[in-house]
């Protein structure tokens, strides 16, 4: 069977701390051989890296990709597109579909159709109660044998601790992963940051308390049951110190944060662009400043998108009514490296790390790596590729993206899947 | 007063006190006073925006702040339309934006828009090409009211710099008070704003303002009192009590009024709730402004009219 070589690139391979000049082979959906002047065998195509990263294929444990329920703001197809225009080969799509995925039937659609469409490997996140109302656990144990990666009821928290401990000590039988959005039902819902810009907007404030409660609760609850835990979207100051504290303190927790909770902050909803309207909402510069300090000393283990689509029509109502959320798979890559690489927070050894290895590491899947017989997704980069984001010209069917019009640098030029190009820029 | 007159006013639309630099303000209120004589005359209407159209459009209920404009504009000659609906667009299916494509489609020259949504005024000036006057958006601002506020009170002291006026109230989900905060601060006037904890944090001194919760530490040092009007249903979400303890608390009662200067000048936005915020005998009192705040809304709302639809034609 006919091969890829790549040739001539810089391999950055996190998982074994590897960053040279080396040529990659794919043969049989797995890689055949990393190292320098390979050759090519009849048939193989040749794909000419010179001055571009080649990195294993990149993974996002956070995404929502709407369907079925809402098969006009995203769908696993168009959702796939936009993962491999941004170079991601693997997500984790979230359960909060309609109806939401909490059951084994709905976990076995979502990987029958990511086949069917053959771009990236979606992999789905079972809901943690029944219709994730937080009220009846599902029969998370059937997902997890169907292939669920882990569980959340993301989009809310869980937020009764009797049901939350129960779910904790049932997860953990199975060795399984939960994944929590951090927020206290009772202290929210408003619809920015609570701070003085929300007091000179008028607008109902989000308080950071309402994460850090979470967030404290659960780690609290978790210390002797020791289920793997993940915090999705970190966006305060001392949700990262609760991280820290309890990392240090040996418990098994994670955390994830999101691109615009790096670049942005609550400054932003001035004006009242529903564009910056997003839960977590855009915090202050302190906030920022804590969460990158997170990512520097390893608090925060992952760097994700929380790409959320959304319909223009529904933007489009006024700010109080619109809905949280906005799309980031295309333009993640780019955004990290303005807000972690380019100030020299972190170098791109780690910043591959955090979007693919560790990544691979939390859900506990055998990628993100480029060893010689590992699963052939490869991510191939150009770093100095300079271009501005078009949301117009995204795979995804949304448009909601608050960098249209950013200039940025880097930029995801192939994604290999299984050994098999599913996107390439201009291509 | 000299400075104002050799200036030139160039916005189309009135959303905020915030975005209006000390200038502008008072450009208004001079404006104002011009035109307050007009509803003096025997025949109470000068041609300034004959042939104009302005709509009220209402999401919200009000009574006083529509007529108000109503009669602003008529006084003024334009043509009036009234367009009420209650609710946000997800309840009625219609965006706020193609309603007000809408209503502009028919031929608008001024938007007058009531809202529940903070920012709304300034999303639908974003994509209208008429002019759009905020009549009050959520709790974001009143900037008409804050307008007539400081003329009022710049009528009664003949200045409002270096004056103290304490804010009274419900301050977190007040447009009055912020309207009035930014408004008087660009004038010149220390603003004490006084509340419960709970209705009034801490993130105000930001803006601008002092803070505090203890009426009776402050009320001997204000020139101006603005008692804003009690929200009932702020008790089911536990931002007060009772309202017997709000009056205790935050009631300008007669033995308050006591401890005040003696030519303290009160006012309140209305509608009142007597004998909770505002005792009867203060609010009907010769210090009280409240009759005064009414009758300068219309020259104040005539002022804004003219102004942005003059704005508008360039």
């Amino acid at each position: 069977m006919s091969g890829l070589l790549i040739q001539g690139g810089t391999v950055i391979d996190p998982s074994r701390n590897m960053r040279q000049r080396a040529d990659v082979l794919l043969r049989d959906g797995v890689v055949a051989a990393v190292g320098m002047n390979l050759a090519a065998s009849p048939g193989d195509r040749v794909i000419d890296a010179a001055g571009k990263f080649v990195t294993p294929g990149l993974i996002d444990l956070h995404v929502h990709f709407r369907e079925p329920g809402d098969e006009e703001e995203e769908t696993i197809a168009t959702g796939s597109a936009a993962a491999v225009a941004g170079g991601f080969t693997t997500v984790c799509c979230m359960p909060n579909t309609k109806p939401a995925l909490d059951n084994e039937g709905q976990i076995e659609f979502v990987l029958r159709e990511a086949q069917r469409v053959g771009l990236a490997r979606v992999l789905p996140v079972g809901a943690i109660t029944k219709n994730r109302e937080g009220r009846e656990l599902s029969e998370i144990g059937s997902m997890l044998s169907r292939g669920a990666v882990a569980m959340s009821d993301d989009g809310v928290g869980v937020a009764d601790a009797s049901v939350m401990r129960k779910a904790l000590q049932y997860v953990r039988m199975f060795d399984g992963l939960i994944m929590q959005h951090c927020e206290e039902p009772t202290l929210s819902g408003g619809s920015m940051h609570a701070g003085v810009v929300s007091t000179s907007l008028g607008l109902t404030g989000m308080p950071p308390e309402a994460e850090q409660l979470m967030i404290a609760r659960d780690l609290l609850l978790n210390r002797t049951i020791g289920c793997r835990y993940h915090v999705q979207h970190v966006s305060t100051a001392w949700s990262v110190e609760l991280i820290r504290r309890a990392k240090r303190d040996g418990q098994n927790v994670t955390a994830e944060v999101s691109p615009h909770h790096l670049l942005l902050t609550d400054e932003a909803c001035r004006g009242y662009d529903t564009v910056y309207k997003m839960n977590p909402p855009l915090r202050t510069a302190g906030d920022v400043r804590a969460c990158i300090e997170g990512v520097k000393d390893g608090t925060i283990d992952l760097l994700a998108t929380d790409h959320a689509p959304h319909r223009a029509e529904e933007k489009e109502l006024e700010f109080p009514d619109a809905p949280f959320g906005i799309i980031g798979l295309e333009c993640a890559l780019p955004l990290y490296i303005k807000a972690l690489v380019e100030p020299g927070h972190i170098d791109w050894m780690k910043l591959i790390a955090m979007m693919s290895s560790e990544q691979a590491r939390v859900i506990r899947l055998d990628r993100g790596t480029l060893k010689e017989g590992a699963a052939a997704d490869v991510t191939v980069i150009d770093p100095e590729l300079e271009w501005t984001i078009d949301a117009k010209k995204f795979a995804s069917r949304s448009r909601n993206c608050p960098f249209n019009g950013w200039k940025v640098r880097g930029r995801a030029v192939m994604t290999i899947a299984g050994g098999d190009v599913k996107w390439e820029l201009n291509g | 007063m000299a400075e104002s007159s050799a200036f030139r006013w160039t916005r189309r639309h009135l959303l905020s006190l915030e975005a209006l630099s000390a200038q502008e303000i008072n450009h208004i209120l001079d404006t104002a006073v011009s035109l307050k004589e007009v509803s003096t005359r025997s025949i109470k209407k000068v041609p300034a925006l004959r042939g104009r159209v302005m709509v009220n459009a209402f999401f919200e209920d009000s009574t006083r702040t529509r007529i108000s404009f109503s009669l602003a504009a008529s006084r003024m000659s334009a043509d009036v339309l009234d367009f009420s609906e209650k609710g946000s667009s997800v309840s009625k299916g219609e965006t706020l934006i193609d309603t007000a494509r809408n209503i502009e489609a028919m031929g608008i020259d001024i938007i007058v828009l009531r809202h529940p949504a903070a920012g709304s005024a300034e999303v639908l000036a974003r994509t209208v090409k008429c002019s759009v006057v905020n009549a009050g958006d959520g709790a974001h601002e009143h900037p008409t009211q804050g307008l007539l506020d400081l003329y009022t009170i710049r009528e009664r002291f003949g200045r409002v710099e270096g004056l103290t006026v304490a804010i009274v109230g419900d301050i977190a989900n007040s447009r009055v008070a912020r309207s009035d905060l930014w408004g008087l601060t660009k004038l010149g006037a220390k603003v004490i704003l006084v509340g419960p904890t709970t209705l009034l944090p801490r993130s105000f001194e930001a803006l601008g303002a002092t803070v505090a919760h203890d009426f009776d530490a402050v009320a001997g040092e204000v020139d101006v009192i603005n008692m804003l009007r009690v929200q009932f249903e702020r008790i089911k979400s536990s931002q007060f009590p009772t309202v017997r303890e709000f009056t205790r608390l935050f009631g300008l009662t007669p033995e308050r009024f006591g401890r005040c200067k003696k030519d303290v000048f009160v006012m309140h936005p209305g509608p009142m709730n007597r004998g909770i915020e505002i005792g009867s005998e203060i609010a009907d009192g010769p210090l009280s402004g409240i009759l005064t705040q009414v009758s300068n809304g219309l020259a104040v709302r005539m002022a804004v009219l003219f102004l942005v639809s003059q704005a508008g034609m360039e």
